[in-house]
């Protein structure tokens, strides 16, 4: 006799979809001589004053938790560099928490809002983990398809149309990935006064703030009338280099906070010291760092739109992050089919558009976090392939 | 002279790497590859662009002898002329890499380059220590080179990124 073995899975698991960057990943692990352009995180890194913050605080022995939001030296700093680099003021005591990395920041600002039903706008392409992330807490995820044609910024009238008397929020994410697009003022008045006429909150994922290139990222929290609606999620991974150092923040409205503090001193407690001493430091004397990175970043950035632009594929000019997103449709394949042919045949592990949502199709995401010579060599092989898949197209 | 923005650009980015060539630069800083060469022609004519040149290893080679050593020479200036008579002195020897007038205890700082500690004790003693206005030298052997022009020697860094990440 057999038995259907139990599930012992949540239901709210059991659907969610595996993230579409595993399959490559699995895929390009294997291979050996690849030039990946699919990587996600800073090439750089972390600027060796900041490691040895860390080092230096497990030195003297500071090992114990902090308090729940956060060392007050590391909040205060980051209250600082929120008013200087952003113009939004925030409490360090009462409107700052640390947490680990910005994906724990994004979950607590989700747990703390969402009631079972509710809708919250997801504006795609993004980072894959907020539809799910909002199943997950119960809520609904309303998904919005930006364009190639409006270089993937979020049309006012999008917005307009995808409001119900459910919506509770939207996500935004500008500097974006995986387009690099990013908006200016003009674009986020726009945005905002739909969100305040709807009395919406926007949860502003701002990760990439520190890298925009051609002028200084404006945040949505420092528009007239938005800071009361708005959570600030940022962190140090992207700008500061620090990915595995798993620190982020967020900055929101007292009440707001309260709630997200409440969730994260009984899941999190707190982030792990070490890093918070390195992140004082980051604040306190990496800026120029940044900057140097920066610089590099935006000569990339250039060489490659130039590129791509050069061998044939079309490519809007990314505001920001460290993405470019060339249109591949001239191909006639399908941003699946391109990234694996383009992997298999020559290497180059890019990551599909598709899997980034609604308005991906037809565009593959390119990391430009890489040195000069692996990015010369990363479009010496597109450009290869690209030649053959017309030939083999006569 | 004043440089533009454009101009400090392509002087860092060769700084870095001299070997990125026009039409990368161009692309790179958003110009054209014309305008990158031409710059980059009259800064070499300027001398603002001094040379290209290569760092290398030698540590790495078989039997490797060559020593550097880095010497604090302290000299009386002349009137009217100053450090630059006894510097220009210094510095015409085939031997010696750099020289710097520095402040502080000694005055000018000269690195020298030999095939052996034995030639480089010839040179201080024979050469150096008896121009008119050396007053003293002090001379330290090199052991080991770490860090050169900002790059590291021996570097152990390598990618450890995992290869597709969102």
């Amino acid at each position: 006799m057999t038995l259907t073995k139990k599930s012992y899975v949540a239901k709210s698991v059991e659907k969610m979809r595996p993230s579409g960057i595993r399959k490559f990943f699995d895929l390009a692990a294997t291979m050996e001589g690849v030039v990946s352009l699919g990587v996600g995180e800073p090439d750089f890194v972390t600027t060796w004053s900041v490691r040895e913050a860390a080092i230096n605080s497990l030195e003297r022995g500071f090992t114990s938790y902090t308090a729940n939001a956060g060392l007050i030296e590391l909040r205060t700093e980051i209250a600082r560099y929120m008013a200087d680099r952003f113009r939004v003021s925030y409490s360090p005591q009462e409107e700052v928490i640390v947490t680990v990395g910005a994906s724990q920041a994004l979950d607590i600002a989700m747990r703390a809002i969402i009631d079972p039903g509710d809708e919250i706008i997801v504006v795609e392409p993004c980072f894959v983990s907020y539809a799910p992330l909002v199943e997950l807490t119960g809520g609904h995820a309303v998904t919005i398809g930006t364009t190639g044609e409006t270089g993937f910024k979020l049309q006012p009238e999008q917005l307009e149309a995808a409001i119900t008397p459910r919506t509770k929020a939207v996500l935004l994410c500008y500097p974006n990935n995986p387009t690099g697009t990013q908006l200016d003022r003009e674009d986020l008045e726009a945005i905002a006064s739909i969100v305040k006429k709807h009395d919406l909150l926007v949860i502003a994922d701002e990760i990439y703030a520190e890298l925009a290139y051609d002028q200084s990222h404006t945040s949505i929290a420092s528009l007239s009338g938005m800071r009361e609606r708005t959570i600030l999620i940022n962190g140090f991974s992207k700008g500061f280099a620090m990915t595995g150092w798993r620190l982020g923040f967020t900055c929101a409205p007292e009440e707001i906070s309260r709630a997200m503090l409440k969730i994260h001193q009984y899941t999190m407690m707190c982030a792990s010291t070490p890093a918070q001493y390195a992140a004082v430091e980051a604040l306190q004397n990496g800026m120029a760092d940044v900057e140097s990175m920066k610089k590099d970043y935006r000569q990339r950035r250039n060489y490659m739109v130039q590129s791509f632009k050069e061998i044939g594929l079309d490519c809007h000019l990314p505001g920001g992050a460290f993405y470019v997103f060339p249109s591949i449709q001239s191909t006639g394949l399908t941003s699946e089919q391109f990234a694996e042919a383009l992997l298999l045949e020559e290497k180059v592990a890019v990551v599909p558009g598709s899997v980034f949502g609604k308005g991906g199709e037809g565009y593959i995401r390119c990391s430009y976090a890489s040195s000069m010579s692996q990015l010369q060599e990363a479009i010496k092989r597109i450009s290869r392939f690209l030649e053959k898949q017309k030939r083999s197209a006569v | 002279m004043k440089l533009n923005e454009k101009e400090v650009e392509i002087l860092e980015i060769l700084q870095k790497d001299a070997r990125f060539e026009a039409v990368d630069i161009a692309k790179m800083i958003g110009t054209s590859e014309t305008e990158v060469a031409e710059t980059i022609r009259r800064l070499e004519e300027e001398k603002v662009i001094v040379h290209y040149a290569t760092l290398v290893d030698w540590a790495k080679m078989d039997n490797f002898t060559g020593v550097t050593a880095m010497i604090d020479v302290k000299v009386t200036p002349k009137r009217g002329v100053g450090f630059d008579e006894v510097a220009e002195r210094i510095y015409r020897f085939k031997e010696v890499s750099s020289v710097y007038l520095m402040s502080g205890v000694y005055d000018l700082s000269v690195t020298v380059e030999g095939q052996s500690m034995n030639e480089i004790a010839r040179f201080v003693s024979e050469k150096l220590s008896t121009l008119d206005s050396v007053v003293s030298t002090t001379t330290h052997f090199q052991l080991k080179k770490y860090k050169h022009d900002g790059k590291i020697y021996a570097s152990k860094r390598e990618d450890n990124r995992i290869v597709v990440s969102p």
